[in-house]
């Protein structure tokens, strides 16, 4: 079943409108497709054997954390079929931009708070013995306070995006395709 | 390594699920290092009983190359409790004090290691990969294909099984509380529903929340994530525990019990895990989670919902806050990436109130117990000491509001819901009741039970009970001594039914 398919790899993050999904990935990934080639793993540095019909899990990406899937592709794909797998390739996207530049800023805000903190009390980043000088937990407590709260409205928004779409998107497309 | 041996022990109470632990480095890590501290630190009987519920988590200490060990925190609240754990993921940290570096798994040191290299090589903004490292890389890739003989320790990770097993055991003793003759077959088809209710749970909850497991230091190797499993199997996992447990819950114990059961599976996963991203009432919302279990081992006992059931729900429920509120003092990195609003980070001072506040409930709850007929008047007694010291430990919580004292009060709640749960059922009020009302008789049986298979009781003399076709186990039915006379000749023995002469 092509829900089974939209299942089979990439967690929770697939929800995403198909509309977006199919026009932004289509055209790129269509000729290589046809070719039985694995588009996505192009930008990734890591290609998968020839002869494996799975699809591949890397390791969790530096600045997501999220590991990247290369999906294969068979070569009768049917349209369907691409269309989910492209809306899971964009859903894979669109997570990996969230969290790295979710955690970018997290680590800047973090180091800017570090510095603003140490200099307040008259202490430089590295001490003697050339080691970066730390703040305790309860130091950090007020960053962490701050930074969620700064940061809830973004979270919601993403959250909402997450999960509404799953239904909709499973009944409409739990007819055809081949599972594996 | 006999460190996976040390685990077994406990493992034995989950006693329905049999594994195989993989001989990885991070997986091994837990059991080396609850071995290690076992060794070093001679409480024995504590850590042998916790050990399959702790897991290992490694964490820089002053950015040194000395790591200590910290415990890795699993889910709190158990789904059932978490479902039953707040969390409710149950976290169940070890306590490892000065465990040397060396015991490090190599593999743990080194992705840590890579790690740090990663951060300082993303704040310098340096994109090129070194030629030597992508073969490194490529190794890391994984082919998502399912490999048999590695799907029950994934099963039994995606299950959050340690969860599941303390889940089960609340729920067994709430049955083993309720004042009816024990009867084994209802007790293991309610234990066993109520595990296979909670996997499907944890399950649906680690399905949820992939983006957000990776992210998070204590969670980023569960089965999902790590692409271990599609997560189409492990939603059909998911229902092929929830349905039948559900359905084992309804119709071989009773209904009231199953939709407990469904309940607490809806309010964890539509409820608690979204609530986690939106509002600090997640925690209040989780403890509920926790709370139910008990009270469905009591419904499966008894077939209805009493005094005695929300007593014990409340015990849980209380002991949900100091358990998680203390847990998540350590985590306040990670929840404020991770999006989580969580009492710790949002609210720290309600964090520590809250917490002392429902340990000293505890004290409270523990004397209501023999009030409400549940417990004899030792239990408040006896079990004084151990909720005076975990008060005391919420209040040096409260107080200092550091590390050190969120470590002691999350230990403290590990053994101190075990050891309150023991005392109560020893303590727990006998059967008998005196009535001076002719004869009585209690029927054991779970579920429904027809007239036809209890004794033919004096004419005139049925209970509305049994005209009713039905009585609930547990229930007391009486015959008038006017109707029986003081002559208990008229009754006949059912095979089922335990009779006690007044």
């Amino acid at each position: 079943m092509a829900a089974a398919r939209v299942l089979q790899a990439g967690g929770c993050y697939r929800r995403r409108p198909l509309s977006s999904a199919s026009s932004s990935a289509s055209s790129g990934s269509g000729r290589a497709a046809e070719r039985g080639e694995r588009p996505d793993s192009v930008g990734l540095g890591f290609r998968p054997p020839a002869h494996s019909h799975s699809d591949w899990i890397g390791p969790p990406d530096r600045h997501s954390n999220l590991r990247p899937v290369i999906f294969y592709v068979p070569p009768e794909e049917s349209a369907l079929e691409r269309r989910l797998r492209e809306a899971r390739q964009e859903a894979q996207a669109s997570n990996q931009r969230f969290w790295a530049r979710h955690n970018r800023a997290f680590r800047q805000e973090k180091e800017e708070f570090i510095y603003s903190r140490l200099k307040a009390k008259g202490l430089e980043m590295r001490d003697e013995s050339g080691q970066k000088a730390t703040l305790n937990a309860e130091e950090m407590a007020d960053f962490y306070k701050d930074f969620l709260s700064k940061n809830l409205k973004k979270h919601l928004q993403y959250n909402r995006h997450l999960h509404p779409h799953t239904n909709k998107f499973y009944l409409k497309h739990s007819t055809g395709g081949q599972s594996r | 390594m006999s460190a996976a041996r040390s685990c077994r022990p406990p493992r034995a109470l989950a006693g329905l699920f049999v594994w195989h632990l993989r001989n990885t480095g991070a997986r091994q890590i837990p059991c080396r290092f609850v071995h290690l501290h076992h060794v070093a630190s001679n409480r024995l009987i504590t850590f042998q009983y916790f050990n399959f519920l702790k897991r290992m988590y490694v964490t820089q200490c002053n950015k040194d190359l000395s790591q200590r060990a910290k415990p890795k925190s699993d889910s709190v609240v158990s789904p059932f409790h978490e479902l039953q754990q707040l969390d409710q993921e149950k976290k169940f940290v070890n306590k490892i004090s000065s465990v040397s570096p060396v015991h490090q798994s190599w593999s743990e040191m080194s992705s840590r290691k890579e790690l740090r290299e990663i951060k300082s090589a993303a704040e310098t903004e340096d994109s090129v990969i070194p030629v030597g490292a992508e073969s490194k890389e490529d190794r890391q890739w994984k082919e998502m294909k399912l490999r048999l003989h590695d799907l029950p320790g994934i099963l039994a990770r995606l299950s959050k099984i340690k969860l599941t097993a303390l889940v089960v055991s609340t729920a067994s003793a709430g049955f083993a509380m309720a004042p009816v003759p024990f009867e084994i077959t209802c007790f293991l088809l309610a234990s066993l529903g109520t595990g296979l209710a909670s996997c499907a749970a944890n399950s649906i909850n680690q399905f949820f929340e992939v983006p957000f497991d990776s992210n998070m230091n204590r969670t980023k190797n569960r089965p999902l994530v790590r692409g271990q499993i599609s997560p189409l199997l492990a939603v059909c996992f998911a229902a092929s525990c929830g349905i039948p447990g559900i359905a084992l819950l309804t119709l071989g114990v009773n209904p009231l019990t199953g939709a407990l059961g469904a309940f607490n599976i809806f309010l964890y996963t539509c409820c608690y895990t979204p609530l986690k991203r939106m509002s600090i009432a997640n925690t209040w919302v989780g403890a509920v989670v926790g709370a139910i279990p008990p009270v469905m081992g009591w419904t499966a006992a008894t077939g209805s919902l009493d005094a005695g059931a929300l007593l014990l729900g409340g015990i849980l429920y209380s002991w949900q806050f100091p358990h998680f509120n203390a847990l998540s003092w350590g985590l306040r990195e990670d929840y404020s990436r991770g999006g989580y609003c969580m009492m710790s980070v949002t609210h720290p001072g309600l964090c520590r109130r809250v917490a002392l506040r429902h340990c000293l409930a505890l004290i409270g709850l523990s004397a209501v117990a023999p009030v409400l007929n549940i417990t004899t008047w030792t239990f408040p007694v006896i079990s004084l000491p151990i909720n005076l010291y975990i008060s005391y430990l919420g209040f040096r919580f409260y107080r200092d509001a550091d590390r050190s004292s969120s470590r002691k009060l999350f230990f403290c709640s590990l053994w101190h819901l075990p050891m309150l749960l023991l005392v109560m059922f020893t303590c727990k009020k006998s059967l008998v009741e005196k009535e001076d009302k002719g004869w009585q008789g209690v029927c054991a049986l779970p579920g429904r039970c027809h007239p036809a298979l209890h004794p033919a009781l004096l004419p005139g003399a049925a209970s509305p009970a049994f005209l009713q076709g039905r009585i609930a186990p547990g229930r007391v039915w009486e015959v008038p001594v006017a109707e029986v006379g003081s002559d208990p000749s008229g009754w006949k023995k059912c095979s089922r039914t335990s009779y006690l002469q007044t």
